[in-house]
């Protein structure tokens, strides 16, 4: 998928493939009060981060607690709008998007949240859960709605007779089926899976990840999928956007990142991931330091001061851009 | 759960029969007697063998148990039971409109207060401090004094009371839901604010807000009787619950039947309305059942 890795103005349809969701240049900063007497700050969570996604596709965003993955999702659902940059959905600018379009275009994203045992209302059976979209969004009378939320509870793999269940009937697993199938119920046609195996047993994670697998393949669905576990992402991606800071650092297909890691903090990453290969010989480059503070940023590269190989000035003073390295983009004066 | 009673039958119309079908005995009692005072409370005026403030003076501090007098006499020859039915009917309007009132006002503004954030956050947190942190009671008499005490003054003034625990609940509640929680979820499906707060978030905090509810009930009973002991809450010739007990306590080692009576009212309703609470809040929780 290198059409997301090209300098994109070309328009959303390319023979066949369809472009359903594309940012450019998303920025999304938070004005916050510093303290009682202290002066306003601004809160760089998303500078400036692009990249498309085609129909049938996975573009996982990677990166540790605060990097600006929960801004970004929650710019992608348009819960928040983003302050400058455009978003492009099915083509159709959400920026420039109000009422009844921006209601139309909501529906076209859904959301999978990261924690089963909360994201479901315990006090609501499965099927009235999973009829509460259609209610609020469309006039589907009551008899359909149960048929819709049957037909959808089959798909996930559930049985019809949990239709009249509580939440808290159900294991880690089966609830994420629960919060899917209720992300699908208005035929999306991009999901925004937060971190949605990683509050999951390991032995239940595999089952939820072949289910998203197969349910791509079904509806044709385009995923984006945010989380810091590598060795999930490894398994679902087609592309990887590692992020550090609110910016993107790497940005390629998930074969090319995976084999060469071309930014040092994609390889710290990737050898912090456990492999299931004794004989692999073990390097783990071990990041010094806190992610800096968003309120004042490094200057330069903002990963300068954590970066094992940093050492020219040019990193301490000029901000580099994501270049085509080697058949990904990354955003380091030293990679080669 | 009922996967292993019932392998092979048709499950969908199972659950309505298999909720629990019997009302433990104590909750059984508890119901019973609140309904009987409510009851008593709307029928006073055709159930007092005597008037409030009829007095047989050839019958002073009688005992408990003569034909004329079920339950005595007080120190002015009034009957003991009539004063004990019209007071039970003031501190149950009194109890019960300030808790519903108090319950419906905290959690309105916890509610708009998760909901607008900012400003009137603060303003509604601040106030709550306020009221937490200075005694009700010297509140309570300062409006009292300077408004001077009707029945309407006092349900209202004590429908402030305890505001501020139903505010502080529904608001961390809330908030707490909308972050990564299903009121957050449903939010992003396209809700309105009103279906979110009163469809999901209401259902899922009730039974934390009943819970407070019942403590807030007897402590309402007992605010009035204190401020009318003072003289500062129902006036003569009105009589409360309270007000019975206060002007009883003078006779306490010669007629302990004129304090004895309506405290007994206000111990067994407190009691009751705990109980009941306490069973309501497992039964509103499907999780329980």
């Amino acid at each position: 998928m290198s059409a997301a890795l090209a300098e994109k103005t070309a328009p959303a349809k390319v023979a066949g493939v369809q472009t359903v969701l594309e940012a450019r240049d998303l920025v999304r900063y938070y004005e916050v009060q510093r303290g009682l007497f202290g002066g306003k700050g601004l809160v760089k969570a998303l500078d400036g981060v692009s990249f498309s996604l085609e129909a049938g596709k996975t573009l996982a965003i990677v990166g540790e607690s605060g990097c600006g993955k929960s801004t970004l999702a929650r710019l992608l659902t348009l819960i928040e709008l983003p302050t400058e940059g455009r978003l492009l959905i099915d083509g159709i600018d959400v920026t420039g998007a109000h009422g009844a379009q921006l209601k139309a275009l909501r529906r076209r994203v859904q959301m999978v949240f990261q924690n089963p045992y909360g994201s479901l209302n315990p006090r609501q059976t499965i099927g009235s859960t999973l009829e509460e979209p259609l209610l609020v969004n469309t006039d589907t009378p009551a008899e359909e709605r149960r048929v819709a939320a049957m037909a959808m509870l089959a798909k996930v793999g559930l049985r019809p007779e949990h239709h009249g269940r509580y939440p808290h009937m159900f294991s880690g697993g089966q609830r994420q089926r629960i919060a899917i199938a209720r992300a699908l119920m208005l035929n999306p046609k991009i999901l925004v899976l937060d971190e949605p195996v990683s509050a999951l047993d390991v032995s239940v994670r595999a089952q939820v990840l072949n289910l998203l697998a197969d349910l791509q393949d079904e509806f044709g669905l385009a995923y984006v999928f945010v989380s810091h576990d590598l060795s999930v992402v490894r398994h679902i991606a087609d592309d990887v956007a590692v992020m550090y800071l609110g910016r993107a650092v790497e940005h390629g297909t998930a074969e090319a990142i995976f084999a060469k890691p071309r930014h040092p903090y994609t390889r710290a990453l990737l050898s912090a991931t456990p492999m299931a290969d004794p004989t692999r010989q073990k390097q783990r480059i071990i990041l010094t330091g806190d992610l800096p503070s968003p309120f004042a940023p490094p200057p330069g590269c903002t990963f300068h001061p954590r970066c094992p190989i940093a050492d020219q000035e040019r990193c301490r003073a000029e901000v580099p851009v994501l270049r085509d390295v080697d058949g990904a983009l990354t955003a380091c004066h030293l990679a080669v | 759960m009922t996967d292993l009673a019932a392998p092979g039958a048709p499950a969908s119309h199972q659950q309505p029969v298999r909720r629990r079908p019997t009302i433990p005995l104590g909750v059984a009692l508890a119901i019973a007697w609140l309904i009987g005072m409510i009851v008593v409370a709307l029928l006073a005026d055709r159930i007092t063998p005597y008037g409030v403030t009829a007095m047989d003076l050839k019958n002073r501090l009688a005992l408990p148990g003569n034909t004329g007098h079920w339950l005595g006499t007080d120190e002015l020859g009034r009957d003991v039971l009539s004063r004990l039915i019209a007071s039970v009917r003031i501190s149950l309007m009194i109890a019960f409109g300030a808790t519903l009132i108090s319950a419906f006002v905290g959690t309105l503004l916890g509610f708009l207060a998760a909901h607008l954030r900012g400003a009137f956050e603060q303003m509604v947190l601040m106030l709550a401090d306020f009221q937490a942190s200075m005694p009700f009671l010297i509140m309570a008499l300062a409006v009292l004094a300077f408004f001077g005490s009707s029945l309407p003054t006092l349900i209202g003034l004590m429908g402030i009371y305890g505001w501020e625990r139903y505010a502080r609940i529904s608001r961390g509640l809330a908030i707490s839901a909308g972050q990564q929680g299903y009121a957050g979820a449903i939010r992003q499906l396209g809700a309105t604010p009103a279906r979110i707060y009163l469809r999901h978030i209401l259902p899922n905090i009730a039974s934390t807000l009943i819970v407070s509810m019942t403590l807030v009930f007897p402590e309402v009973i007992l605010l009035e009787s204190g401020l009318s002991f003072l003289g500062l809450g129902v006036q003569p010739p009105m009589t409360s619950l309270g007000n019975m007990v206060g002007y009883g306590r003078e006779y306490l080692t010669r007629a302990p039947w004129i304090m004895l009576a309506p405290s007994l009212a206000i111990v067994v309703t407190t009691f009751a309305v705990s109980m009941l609470g306490d069973w309501l809040r497992d039964r509103l929780d499907p999780t329980l059942r």
